[in-house]
């Protein structure tokens, strides 16, 4: 790692480890290497209280327990972390999810449209020609925030957040992407949906498909094909399945 | 027949809750867990219940319930009234043996938000490894929700052996704090030099805009040096942010784990069950102290929380023979939750 982290202070139980100050992939796959290494640090014993580390767009928030390490300690400990020589990084997974981008089911793409001056096909082509970086994880369980958008589609958020967003809805906002994993008020632009895939389920182990680090490609399937596999989903015979980047 | 609680009136939001759901941040799922962690670990010393069995928190009100099972030891917070032929009233931190038929009522009169404990714990399972429930994400606890009339309380224990009833010798000082004490970070440089001074000089006041997830303070306007959008990242439990109306959010226990707001200051972790304890209209001050500061305090009400739970003596036997409240108590039950 070449970049410097900044400790913040976050309170007496959490650290804030900051190597940048922007939205970047680079950026955020250090993010997720340093959170990796803590972890493995701390499984191997060499990093006490560690508690859990939660990685976002370009800093780690470590949490400690302070009745067993302190912020000093743990803030040496990470430089040295930094410093040593980096291991080999997990290999990057790619998931392909499928997207209908029609219909109810894409309540926001003509206005989307119209605000990018594009066809609403022009829009769904764009959107789903990406391969989408996730960044973190947040907002609700297993909620992926994924960039980046082409140039054409990053708009503001909507003025006014709808009261309900249906859970799978595919959403735009800025220059990031995101999948509602359960129904919730929402302020990003609707263009799809994936049928039901459970990308959080808390009975399963890990709960969350998708982690900080993997990339997402979107297939756009018809109308038809989504109700297919939407019931394909409720039988419990859609499990997304990963691939190693090259 | 299993043995339960039945919620005949639950407080305004009654969960069940332990110390916390640990390592899912990432994954985006909140810690939550009990506001006031002190109460609930020292209501379950009382019952005998070891640190991490989850109880019932009150979140503002009284909650009414009703004995659905042989018999239960339960000790609370607060006072218990109990309501049935052998009507009582038992002090908080002190224990107690209902029976089939007899009716509690817990009164959060004192705090915001207090703790039933039972005796041997409730009868529900784990969600990634906790008993807490976050209502927003429908996880943890009864159903991953809040309790309502007619609800039953699944317990672990048919019945409560008879045996002389505890107390807490030492019980903790619940009255409202006015003085909070803040590590400032992890964004206070994001704001302007008359704010900070502004956050740790005026008082605050807490508004009737809080729940759970936090609470929104009424002060002086806290000056962002440029914008109020941050690019997100994670949030800690008493993390103060403010957004663009100046105006600052005190993050509580279901709080998201990430946020786009600076914030300009965070709670200590000694400090928070305090802050699980404030009501609407409570004012309080912020005094700034340093991280090392604020580790020790962690460590030494650690120390002091040990010596309360290991305290526990023998009750006077008078409790139970406390008089009748007659019919004030039996009003203050059918009007349910107090206004």
């Amino acid at each position: 790692m070449t970049l410097l982290p900044r400790f913040l202070p976050s309170g007496d139980t959490a650290l804030t480890v900051e190597l940048g100050n922007r939205i970047d992939r680079g950026l955020s796959t250090e993010v997720v290497r340093l959170g990796e290494r803590i972890a493995k640090a701390a499984v191997a014993g060499a990093m006490a209280g560690v508690v859990e580390t939660v990685p976002t767009f370009r800093s780690l928030l470590v949490h400690y327990d302070p009745r067993v390490t302190s912020s000093e300690r743990l803030a040496a400990e990470i430089e040295a972390l930094v410093d040593a020589p980096g291991e080999n990084a997990e290999p990057t997974r790619l998931w392909r999810l499928p997207v209908c981008y029609e219909g109810e089911l894409a309540p926001d793409l003509e206005e989307v449209a119209l605000q990018a001056d594009l066809s609403p096909a022009e829009v769904v082509g764009r959107h789903a020609a990406g391969r989408y970086h996730v960044y973190m994880l947040g907002f609700l369980p297993g909620f992926p925030y994924m960039g980046d958008v082409p140039e054409e589609l990053q708009l503001p958020r909507r003025s006014t957040p709808r009261v309900r967003v249906p859970a799978g809805s595919v959403a735009i906002a800025t220059s990031l992407t995101a999948i509602y994993t359960a129904e919730n008020p929402g302020g990003w632009h609707l263009i799809g949906r994936t049928p039901p895939l459970s990308l959080f389920d808390p009975t399963r182990e890990p709960p969350a498909v998708l982690r900080p680090g993997d990339q997402v490609a979107f297939d756009s399937v018809s109308r038809a094909e989504f109700d297919r596999l939407a019931v394909a989903a409720a039988k419990g015979e859609l499990v997304p399945t990963s691939e190693p980047v090259p | 027949m299993t043995a339960a609680l039945e919620i005949v009136q639950p407080a305004l939001h009654t969960t069940v809750q332990d110390f916390g759901r640990f390592g899912y941040q990432a994954l985006g799922v909140p810690v939550s867990g009990a506001l006031d962690a002190v109460s609930l670990r020292l209501v379950n010393a009382v019952v005998g219940n070891d640190g991490t069995t989850a109880a019932l928190e009150l979140f503002y009100g009284g909650l009414t319930l009703a004995v659905a099972a042989d018999s239960v030891r339960v000790a609370a917070s607060a006072e218990i009234e109990v309501l049935g032929a052998r009507s009582r009233v038992v002090p908080a931190w002190h224990s107690v043996r209902l029976e089939r038929g007899e009716q509690l009522r817990v009164g959060a009169t004192v705090a915001w938000c207090g703790y039933l404990a039972v005796g041997g714990g409730l009868a529900l399972d784990p969600v990634l490894g906790s008993w807490s429930t976050t209502s927003r994400s429908a996880l943890g606890g009864f159903e991953g929700r809040a309790l309502r009339s007619g609800d039953l309380l699944p317990l672990v224990r048919d019945a409560a052996d008879e045996r002389p009833e505890v107390r807490l010798a030492e019980p903790p000082d619940l009255t409202p704090c006015e003085r909070l004490r803040v590590v400032l970070g992890p964004q206070h440089q994001l704001f302007t030099t008359i704010a900070i001074e502004k956050f740790l000089s005026e008082p605050f006041q807490v508004s009737a805009d809080a729940d759970r997830m936090g609470m929104r303070l009424a002060g002086p306007d806290l000056e962002h040096r440029e914008g109020h959008d941050i690019v997100s990242d994670g949030i800690v439990t008493g993390a103060i942010q403010v957004p663009g109306s100046g105006q600052p959010i005190l993050l509580l226990a279901d709080h998201q784990t990430t946020g786009g707001y600076p914030k300009i200051a965070t709670v200590m972790s000694a400090d928070l069950p305090a802050v699980g304890r404030l009501r609407p209209r409570d004012r309080l001050r912020f005094e700034a102290v340093s991280v090392a500061a604020a580790e020790a305090a962690a460590r030494r009400l650690e120390d002091d929380l040990c010596r309360r739970a290991a305290n526990v003596v023998a009750a006077s036997p008078s409790i139970d023979e406390t008089a009748l409240r007659g019919g004030n108590l039996i009003s203050g039950v059918v009007s349910g939750v107090e206004s």
